[in-house]
Formats: C-alpha cells, structure tokens, sequence
C-alpha cells in the first residue's frame, strides 16, 4: 500500500513539474506589451515576414549529398563545413555522402531520391555536360546566374571556364576545385639514362617511347578500361589541337573527318607501348610504375600527385610532370561542383552553402586538403605545394578545355556509348569501326543529327 | 463447414505475402515490360511507345554479342567444371576415408563465402604481370618450373572470361560435392554388390547404374549452376571492374541503365535475362512438381 502512495506521489511530482514549467514560459511573451505600441507593431510586421519567408526558404538546416567519404576528400569537406558554420550558425549541416569511387554508387541513390521528389538541397555533380545533361534535362537543378552577379564568380574564375558550365547562357552549378586531366608524369632517372628530353609534340613522343621500348622500361603505364578512356580523350585533344577537340562537343567538327581518323591511329599507336597487363591495374597500380621505376611515363588526372605524395615520393626528383605531348597551353579540367535544387526544401540554407562553396575561404580551407586547386583564380598560392602552385599558373594563364572521361564535355548517354565503341575497340582494333561508332554515338546521344 | 472456415482462414493468412509477391515481383515484372518498350533515356521517366525497338537494336549491338558469347563460354566452363569436380570429390569423398567429415568441410567452405571476396581473392591470385612485378598464380608456377603454364588470365583475348569460370568454380564445386554425396548415399548398396557379381567394373558400375540414379541429382545442379551463370555480376565486377572484354548482359544492364541512363535499353535486357532463366527453370519445376504428386 505505502508503494501505491510513493507512486501516486512522484506522479503528482512530475505532473507539477510540468505545469509548472509551461508557466515559466509563458511570462515572456508579455514583456513586448510593455514596450510602446509603435514598436510592437514593428516587430509584428517583422515576425510575420519571417514566418512567411520560413515557408519560401527554410534556412535553419541544409542537407548537401556528396560522395565524398574518404581520404582527403572527405577532410577537405570537413573543413569546408567549418568554414560554413562559422559564417552561419544557425544553419544545421546535413551531411549525406554516399560512398563509391567517382560517385558510381551515389548517383545511383541521388537518380531514385529525384524520381521518387525527394531532393537533397544541393549535391555534388561533375561540371558541366554530365550534370546539364542529366539534372538540366530533367528541370532538377536552378540555374545560378544571379549568385554568380552578386558574388562576383565571373571575374575570378577563368573567360573560357564558364561556356563549359552553362547551358544556354545559364550556368547551373559553382565549381569548388578544379583537377586537370592532361598530365603526363614521367620518371625523371629514367629519361635521363636515355638522353631523352620531355617530349611536347606526338611525334616527340613517339620517339622517345621507341627509345624506351628496347629497354627494360615500359614506356607508357596504363590501367584498366576508364584509364584507357581517359588516355583517349587526351590522346584527341593533343592530336586535334584544343579548337578542333573543342568542336567535337558542340558539332562543329566532323566526328567522321580524316583528322579524327589520324588520331585514333595515334592513338592505336600509343596503344603498342603500355604494358601487357593494363586491364588488371587500377589507375594507382599504373601511376605507381612511375615512380617505382618499372615504367617511364603514364598520363593520368593530378589527382595521381597526391597519390604519389602520400608514397612518400619527392616531386620533380621521384617523378616529373608536363601537359600531354600535343596539349601545351591548353587545360584539360575537371570539377566537383555544387548544384541548387529546383524544388530545395531548405532553398536559403542551400544558396548559404554554395555560398561558402564559392567563396575564396571555402575553397581555400578545402583544395589545400583534397589536393586540387581552386576554381578561383585568387587563391593564395603559398597554401599549395610545387605540382599545385605550376597548375593554378597554367589555370590562371592557358586555354580550358573540357575533359570526357570525368564529365565536362558529353553527358552521361554519351560518354557511356564512346566507352563502349572504346571498349569494343580495344577487343577488334578495328579503327575504322571505332570512328563509325563514335559518329554513331555522337547522332544517338550528342549534338549531331 | 469446418472444413470452410479452414480455408477461409488459410487464404487469409497467405494473402498478405501473395499480394506482396503480386506487387513487387509481377508488378515490377509487367513495369519493366513496360519501360522495355519504351523510349525512356534520361532520368525523367518517357513512356512513349517503341515497339520492339530496344530488342532488336540489341540484337545487332555488338556488345550485346560480346555478352552472349562470354556468358555462353562462362556457362559453359563454369557448369562442366563444377559439375565433374564436384562429382569426383564425392565419388573420393564415398570411398570411406578416414577424416571424411574434415574434408567435406574444407570443399563446402568456399561457398559460404561472397563473390565479392573469392573474385578479390583470385584478382591477386590471377595478376597476369610479367617480369619482376610477376605474382600470384604465375610466380608459383615459374618458381615450380612449370612456365608452360604461365599465362595472362583473364586478360586472355577472347577466352579471358574463361578464368573468372575458374574461380566460380573454386566456389561452387563443393556445393555440387555435397549434393552429388547425399545422392551417392542414397544408392543402395544391394545394388553395386549385385553388379560387382555379375561381372561389372567400377567403372562400368559408376556409368550404368550409378550416373542414371544420379539424373535428377544432376539436372538439379545444372539448373541452379545454369541459372547462377546466367546471372553472374560481381563475381567479375570484384577480379575485372568494368570491362567490355569481360562484359555480361547483367554488367552492361546495369552500366546502361546507371552511367548511361538508357532505362528502356536496360529494362529490355533484363527482360531477355529474366526469359533465358525461366526457360532454363519453369520445364524444371514443372518436372519436379510433377514428380512430387507421383510420388
């Protein structure tokens, strides 16, 4: 019995509790009646238009979808984050990465959250074709050009950088670092012991790689399939010339013309100088030949840089760097860049995010880190190392080209079918159906009808 | 009247799972059917009407050839290999050897392990590098001497598909061991006494009346071995990433369907996917269900 009493006792306690507290609360609300009739009114107003504005744009959370999880990614992102929330506190970071290299996995669950309306607020998306032609088509992102008036993007980010990130005058995404893919990396020893200089020119080149092929050296390491692609694409663009590689995106060069056709045999030719096991390596395993002195050179993004540093390796002494042979003065990016939904359920806390994304201090707390350079040409060069500093000159200074392999120059419909006309090419060697399958790919999925 | 409210309560415990099976196996069925006649490329859904269009334009799609003739060369190998390895085990494993049980279960354990992680494992085992960089397989076969049977694995031209079979096999083997056995127990053994006295050999006794005993045993293991190959993805996916010369129809289905967007070309193969299993598999459960209500 005297338990039943405790009970009834603690109970009536709580309930006490509560009631108690529900007053405390309520006392606040009068004070603003105290204060003269004008100013209540004021503040009335006030409040109404942010209850109202709280229904346009949510700005006390944000979720941002990435697929950065690992390495010096997902640090980079954290810093970033830091820099967001120290320029805005009030807005909660949702942080839904997906991992998967390349975002394979994450584009996947990002296509069923947009099918399904469920958009994140802002995600990650290769600049450019990949994301216009998949997130534009499909009325999923806002374009961005007022933020980019406002912040003053435009001045700070390179002429020929932004018709590669617009669509019909309209730019969709902020590029928070930029990588280049038209690299070539060499073991200095090596080209030293063979009096060889580092070639410039395809016919360079050439040479230099006979030189090496009756050496022990393997003259060109390369990887599995989308490191071929990779090597393909730079390949075109070092054999083309920038205009003509530039044309092949838009139409106006001939997908069938005799210059493509001569630099698919540059490119079969490249083909007979890499090692014999390249479809069991993954592009570490080929930059690694590099620097371990199995082979002399390997053309792989600077993403391979910070691969090469985290082996301990010195630059410019372990292993050297120069623009594709046929590509000097012309750079070959890629970008993870940031989009705005077009139904954002927390609209303000997205454009607060690209914001920080676009800002020289975000992406001076990120590239640092991940190991790229900034989009911004303003970035304070002493925060990088020797490889990123000689990359922010040439961002600042060369021609941009778009790169295919990581998403700027076709969409996603179309790089999938070069990939496969490539892979089937590696299978026949057949390069004349290689070229009518490119054309082919080009009707079915890119500009020309 | 009893009887009556038995039935009544049975279909009503059994339909949740029945209108669950409706939905999300024929419903998506019938949906995929849908989109595989479509025009669907893009990632917002397009519904118009293309006929047979995907299908046909499949049918001359070289790649789609690389499929057909590397999941053939797959199956092939794959189903053989396990089938006569599994069936030589069991027949060792019948003999009454001592420590039986420990072997049996060093044959079952790989199967108790993922695709994902036999094909890490035979990538390092098959790395087909030359010279110093030689490891795995091809460096104990150089150090044992025997360089004739150094070779580029899955790398091969052509025949490349062939050695991740191996590794399918290494898996599989020991589950076809442990079905082959269980069939072996079961063979009386009046009946190999009576044919040792009448004059028969071993091996004439394994072929005549052991083998025949044995069919449906086997039909049982090449229709689950049959169906598993048709199907195969990460087994290759784990050795080889993605590949053309090592492409099946489930890689390019999900390559085209993902990377590529095309969702009407990848619903139109999985929709010839889902035909080649069920031709391998509805003649068997009707051949079972049949052979179950005879007994």
């Amino acid at each position: 019995m005297s338990k039943k009493i405790l009970y009834s006792l603690l109970a009536m306690l709580i309930l006490t509790a509560f009631v108690l507290t529900a007053c405390g609360s309520a006392p606040a609300e009068p004070a603003a009646e105290d204060t003269t009739s004008e100013e209540a009114e004021v503040e009335e107003v006030e409040e109404v238009e942010e209850v109202e504005e709280a229904e346009e744009a949510d700005a006390s959370e944000v979720e941002v979808f990435s697929w950065w999880t690992g390495g010096g990614e997902a640090a980079g992102l954290e810093a970033m984050i830091e820099v967001f929330n120290a320029e805005y506190p009030d807005i909660e970071f949702i942080n839904a990465a997906v991992a998967g290299g390349a975002g394979t996995n994450a584009r996947a669950v990002l296509a069923t959250r947009l099918q399904a309306g469920d958009p994140p607020d802002s995600w990650q998306g290769h600049a450019g074709q990949e994301l216009i032609g998949t997130y534009v088509a499909g009325n999923q992102i806002q374009s961005l050009n007022e933020m980019y008036d406002a912040e003053g993007w435009i001045d700070v980010m390179p002429e020929t950088l932004i018709p590669l990130i617009s669509y019909e005058g309209d730019i969709y995404s902020v590029p928070v670092n930029i990588h280049r893919a038209n690299v070539i990396w060499y073991n200095p020893a090596i080209l030293e012991e063979n009096g060889l200089e580092v070639p410039t020119t395809m016919d360079e080149w050439f040479a230099a790689m006979d030189t090496l092929q009756a050496t022990e050296v393997i003259p060109l390491a390369l990887g599995e399939q989308w490191t071929q692609l990779h090597l393909f694409e730079t390949v075109l663009l070092g054999s083309l010339g920038s205009d003509a590689y530039d044309g092949l995106w838009d139409g106006s060069t001939d997908w069938s013309s005799p210059e493509v056709a001569a630099a698919i045999d540059d490119f079969a030719k490249v083909l007979t100088y890499t090692n014999s096991d390249s479809a069991s390596l993954s592009w570490q395993d080929a930059s690694q030949l590099v620097v371990n002195g199995d082979a002399a050179f390997n053309v792989m993004g600077d993403w391979a840089e910070g691969y090469f540093r985290e082996l301990g390796m010195v630059p410019n002494e372990d292993y050297g760097w120069a623009p594709v042979p046929g590509s000097v003065g012309v750079f070959q990016f890629l970008s993870d860049s940031f989009t705005l939904a077009a139904d954002a359920p927390h609209a303000e806390g997205a454009e607060a995010w690209l914001k920080t994304a676009g800002s020289k201090d975000g992406q001076e707390a990120f590239n640092p880190v991940k190991g790229s350079i900034c989009a911004r040409t303003d970035c304070d060069p002493e925060l990088f190392g020797v490889y990123l500093q000689s990359a922010m000159e040439d961002w600042g200074s060369n021609t941009v080209s778009g790169s295919l392999t990581h998403g700027v120059v076709a969409n996603d419909s179309w790089k999938s079918e070069i990939d496969t006309a490539l892979g089937l090419f590696l299978i026949d060697q057949d390069a004349e159906a290689f070229q009518t399958a490119l054309l082919d790919a080009c009707v079915s999925s890119g500009p020309c009808q | 009247m009893f009887k009556n409210k038995d039935k009544y309560l049975s279909v009503i415990l059994v339909s949740p799972s029945i209108l669950a099976i409706l939905i999300f196996v024929y419903g998506f069925i019938a949906w995929s059917i849908r989109v595989s006649l479509s025009k669907w490329k893009g990632l917002n859904p397009d519904f118009t009407w293309a006929g047979f269009e995907n299908y046909v334009n499949l049918f001359y799609d070289p790649r789609f050839h690389i499929d057909i003739r590397n999941t053939v060369i797959f199956t092939l190998v794959f189903v053989l290999g396990s089938l006569i390895l599994g069936f030589l085990m069991a027949v060792m494993l019948d003999q009454g050897l001592r420590g039986e049980g420990f072997f049996r279960s060093i044959f079952l354990f790989p199967m108790a392990i993922s695709y994902i992680v036999t094909g890490v494992v035979w990538r390092w085992l098959m790395n087909p590098a030359e010279g110093s960089r030689m490891s795995g397989l091809n460096l104990l076969f150089t150090s044992l001497n025997l360089d004739f049977l150094v070779n580029e694995w899955y790398t091969t031209p052509y025949w490349g598909i062939a050695a991740i079979a191996l590794a399918a096999i290494w898996q599989m083997s020991g589950y076809t061991m442990a079905l082959y056995l269980a069939g072996l127990r079961a063979v009386p053994g009046e009946l190999r006494e009576a044919a040792r006295i009448d004059g028969a050999s071993e091996v004439e006794i394994y072929r005549r009346i052991i083998l025949p005993i044995l069919t449906p045993v086997t039909l049982g293991v090449l229709i689950i071995l049959g169906h598993t190959s048709l199907k195969v993805f990460d087994l290759i996916i784990a050795v080889a990433g993605k590949q053309l010369s090592l492409d099946v129809p489930a890689i390019y289905m999900w390559q085209t369907t993902f990377d590529g967007l095309f969702y009407a070309r990848g619903a139109a193969i999985g929709i010839l996917l889902l035909i080649s299993v069920a031709v391998l598999i509805i003649p068997y459960i009707r051949y079972t269900t049949k052979m179950e209500t005879e007994l």
